[in-house]
């Protein structure tokens, strides 16, 4: 049964005294293969040369400080809810007087930590945030880990760092 | 006394030196070979040994020798470990008569010859050694155990056997030229631009064909074809004996490469070397600076095959095994026959003529060219025929 008229039948022919002598077809081959071999390369050398992901790349995570430098983040804990990894964990404090420039919100959390063995790097956590504080970069990606003790990153490698912000094309 | 001992160490140094080459070439044609099917590929092959990668044919030897060396329980342990010393031998020696230059005068009226032995059967050597070679698989295959192997060695074994004869019929026709088997002899008879392969297109084609398979390279690398035999002959193999078997491939290239330099491009003939061994600065020297010129153009001849062995793998497909056998015993080997009765008829007119060698050129350029003809127009008309019967 023909399901649609795009279908074409194929005859067999018998193979042309050309076809049948192989040498052209070989010469046209490796002419064809000459022609990649002087062709630009499409090789990235990775760890020296790195290829642009795109604006939406889910890279390493970063707690986001507001313009004062404070940080975003209020602890409450509904990242941890979404993660399907379940990968946050956080422990909460309230904050201090004269502390207000580094915490935005009353309540703030004293440790957060990411567990990038389990994290599937799928951003429900950036969408689950309610204070935009934790971001996934576009650019740049978790380093790698040789040991089972570096895999848990603390607020030390996920707060925003003052010099280096992180902006995500399209933010002003 | 004298002369004697210094000749027996020039000798040593150049059969050394040789052997050197052989074995520096073969490592790197590993090299090149990834290079250059990376290149094909648009990719940029090994990069990180070394600056460009030229460590890498070291890191793989590091590799070969660290691995575990493993002889099946139930495999002929002797022949076993014989395999690859064989295929690595009969691949080292074949080198021995190629004419690698012309002489070098090292004073004192002592005259050595580029060559390591000048045998008046070069050619049967080369082509007895060649036959040799196939034990070295047969042996390593049937002492695995393993009917891959044994697969991969039949096959290497029937493959070999029925392309040695088209080659044997090709070479018939140069030495019918050169009227000598010595390998000297023959690249003497083609200085000067006289090479080969001019007089002898058609017998070029069939060697070089030929000269695929003996090499078990593609398109005829049925005896280890990876995707149906897992890895033929060798799949048994590891660590260094596995290293001796690809390794052995390589020089077979090389030599291959250096043969068919020797038989139809001339040898160490270049263009211009009259004029070099007439230089006057180099005063005496210049006789020897052109022999050594000689030496270096051949090794490029040789690399130049060697490309083109790589070029041609990276191309095409493999062969199926009865198209492999049809291509060896319908098409080369009465191409072969045709090859030294057209050579024979061109010499033939050539002596009636006076003896004007482009005639000869001429005369072989012309019989192909009419055999193609002849052939196309045949498998014309039979083409019409069978298609007027299924109408
Ligand atoms: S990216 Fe997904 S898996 Fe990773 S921490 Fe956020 S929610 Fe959890
Ligand atoms: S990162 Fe966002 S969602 Fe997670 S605890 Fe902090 S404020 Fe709440």
């Amino acid at each position: 049964m023909k399901l649609s008229n795009k279908s074409k039948v194929l005859e067999q022919e018998e193979m042309t005294f050309a076809e049948r002598i192989y040498l052209p077809a070989i010469v046209g081959g490796m002419a064809t293969t000459l022609k990649h071999f002087f062709s630009k390369k499409v090789t990235i050398r990775y760890p020296e040369q790195k290829r642009y992901l795109g604006p939406v790349f889910r890279g390493h995570h970063i707690l986001k400080r507001d313009e004062e430098g404070a940080e975003r983040c209020t602890a409450c804990g509904l990242c941890a809810v979404a993660c399907p990894a379940e990968a946050i964990s956080m422990v909460a404090e309230e904050r201090k007087k004269g502390e207000e420039n580094l915490y935005r919100e009353e309540k703030y959390a004293s440790v957060y930590e990411i567990n990038m063995l389990r994290c599937i790097f799928c951003g429900l956590c950036e969408e689950a945030c309610p204070k935009q504080a934790i971001y996934l970069q576009h650019d740049k990606m978790v380093p790698v880990f040789e040991d089972r003790s570096e895999v848990i990153f603390g607020k030390d490698k996920l707060v925003e760092k003052m010099d280096n912000r992180y902006l995500r094309e399209g933010w002003k | 006394m004298e002369i004697t001992s210094t000749l027996f160490t020039a000798k040593a140094i150049y059969v050394g030196i040789i052997f050197a080459i052989t074995l520096g070439v073969a490592a790197y044609s590993t090299y090149f070979e990834r290079i250059i099917a990376a290149f094909m590929q648009d990719r940029v092959g090994p990069d990180r040994a070394g600056p460009f990668g030229i460590l890498q044919p070291l890191a793989d030897a590091v590799k070969m020798f660290m691995k575990e060396d493993f002889i099946p329980a139930n495999s002929n342990k002797w022949l076993f470990i014989a395999g690859p010393c064989l295929s690595m031998l009969t691949a080292l020696m074949t080198s021995a008569v190629v004419p690698f230059g012309d002489q070098l005068d090292l004073g004192d009226g002592i005259i050595l010859d580029l060559q390591g032995i000048d045998v008046n059967i070069g050619i049967l050597w080369v082509f007895g050694i060649v036959s040799l070679g196939v034990y070295g698989v047969l042996i390593g295959g049937w002492a695995s155990n393993n009917k891959y192997s044994l697969i991969g060695a039949i096959r290497a074994a029937s493959q070999n056997i029925s392309y040695e004869l088209a080659m044997g019929l090709s070479i018939i026709a140069i030495l019918m030229l050169s009227g000598s088997l010595s390998t000297k002899s023959i690249v003497e008879t083609q200085q000067n631009g006289h090479w080969n392969i001019l007089y002898q297109p058609l017998g070029f084609v069939i060697f070089l064909v030929c000269a695929f398979a003996e090499c078990n390279r593609t398109p005829f690398d049925l005896p280890e074809c990876e995707t149906e035999l897992i890895g033929g002959y060798h799949t048994e193999y590891s660590s260094m004996k596995l290293g001796f078997y690809l390794f052995s491939e390589y020089i077979n290239m090389f030599i291959s490469g250096a043969v068919m330099a020797t038989l139809y491009f001339g040898g160490y003939d270049y263009l211009f070397n009259d004029y070099v061994a007439q230089i006057s600065w180099l005063g005496e020297y210049a006789y020897n600076v052109s022999a050594l010129l000689g030496l270096v153009v051949l090794i490029v001849k040789a690399l130049i095959f060697v490309f083109i062995f790589m070029w041609v793998r990276w191309t095409l497909p493999r062969f199926r095994y009865d198209q492999l056998m049809g291509l060896g015993w319908t098409g080369l080997i009465p191409l072969a026959m045709f090859n030294v009765v057209l050579t024979g008829a061109s010499m033939l007119f050539t002596v009636n003529d006076g003896g004007s060698n482009w005639m000869t050129v001429g005369a072989s350029w012309a019989g192909v060219i009419i055999m193609l003809v002849v052939t196309f127009a045949y498998s014309e008309m039979k083409y019409k025929k069978k298609k007027l019967a299924t109408a």
